[in-house]
């Protein structure tokens, strides 16, 4: 199967290991979800200024009345309240580095196929507003389930597995027992697909 | 300097993401209902050769130990693996993946995203409770931990009777022959 802009799997594989092992050189391992937390911080500290305040007592200088804003001596109040910090600005340059790679030739959603996949398609209809009510719910569950792990495939199965961590291959385990069961029963249909 | 880095790292990791294949949805649900494992190849051996990158690194001094950051293995740990292979497996994208693939021009990953934010924020909300009503949070096997020795006392190590560098090198080996043997499908 030729799959436009994607490299084949070795090379692939060896540009990914390529960022996380660089990232382990130089500052730390890759992580992604607990910035979803950050973001949702900001937001509502804007909405709630009693969010996060400073502090002199807590060695990150920011205090939360929320138990999980405020645990590890404010480390994500802190984070919330200076943006600019390495985690959040990695986050960020990530998805500038996809927009770059899909703007010069990499994978990007091709004959109006941005709304969703083919096999979404074949399964479940062309209708996008249940494909984003099903993405939204998904995302939903993804980041209460990542954030519930303290980590998601990124940090947990990918920094965590390659530093032999023992969390890193119990969410792994996790994941695929009920990701690889439910994708099987819900797109392995024959009747559904085009065949 | 850090922040500096920080943009580096970040677009060579968003790059990667989306030449791997990662960032389309139709490939990750390909690979979970075991119908092209191509992605999977992808991803073991991207663990298996960062992991001997990691643990020549450490052996030979290269890599300062203090980069080493292990996270704690609890019950929740499997709890929110579960929950999170729901949605993977429905939706096609992770946090990460989610996030680039909207970088790319994917619509329904922006619906993932305001669900992701609403998710983390309600997580954020739980959590008292959850930490103090329920056992999710109590560690298995000692916490952070990992299976080799990795020179950072901060974490203790499962093995002890082999040098971590053996461990982690042998680890990552065994993960590289994997990917290498997986077929390209197991279902049609």
């Amino acid at each position: 199967m030729n799959k436009k802009g994607v490299l084949p799997w070795a090379m692939g594989g060896l540009f990914l290991a390529l960022a996380f092992s660089l990232a382990v050189f130089l500052v730390k391992p890759i992580g992604v979800s607990t910035q979803f937390v950050i973001a949702s911080a900001i937001i509502w500290d804007r909405i709630d200024p009693n969010l996060i305040t400073e502090t002199e007592s807590e060695q990150g200088g920011y205090k939360s009345p929320n138990a999980y804003l405020d645990k590890s001596n404010g480390k994500y109040a802190a984070s919330a309240a200076n943006p600019l910090n390495y985690s959040f600005v990695f986050v960020l340059a990530m998805v500038a580095g996809a927009f770059l790679s899909a703007l010069t030739g990499g994978d990007k959603p091709r004959n109006g196929g941005s709304r969703m996949p083919t096999v979404w398609q074949n399964r479940f209809g062309s209708r996008p507003g249940k494909r984003y009510a099903v993405c939204f719910i998904s995302g939903f569950i993804i980041l209460y389930g990542a954030r519930l792990a303290g980590g998601c495939t990124s940090g947990h199965m990918m920094s965590g597995m390659m530093q032999t961590a023992l969390s890193g291959y119990l969410f792994a385990i996790g994941a695929f027992a009920t990701a690889i069961p439910l994708a099987i029963m819900l797109f392995n249909q024959k009747d559904g697909g085009e065949e | 300097m850090e922040l500096i880095l920080a943009i580096i790292l970040g677009l060579l990791f968003g790059f990667a993401l989306n030449r791997a294949g990662a960032t389309n949805p139709e490939n990750i649900i390909n690979m979970l209902s075991l119908r092209d494992l191509h992605l999977m190849k992808s991803i073991l051996f991207a663990i298996g050769l960062s992991a001997v990158f990691l643990f020549f690194g450490l052996a030979a001094g290269l890599i300062d130990p203090s980069h080493v950051s292990v996270k704690s293995a609890y019950i929740g740990v499997v709890v929110g693996g579960a929950l999170l292979g729901l949605g993977f497996a429905v939706a096609g994208y992770c946090p990460g993946t989610g996030l680039a693939a909207l970088a790319t021009g994917r619509r329904d990953a922006l619906f993932f995203v305001i669900g992701g934010l609403l998710g983390a924020f309600i997580y954020t909300l739980s959590y008292g409770w959850l930490s103090e009503k329920t056992d999710l949070f109590r560690e298995i096997a000692g916490g952070s931990v990992t299976l080799a020795e990795t020179g950072n006392t901060k974490y203790t190590s499962l093995i002890t009777s082999l040098p971590g560098s053996f461990i982690g090198i042998g680890i990552g080996l065994i993960l590289i022959i994997v990917a290498w043997l997986l077929p390209k499908k197991i279902l049609s």
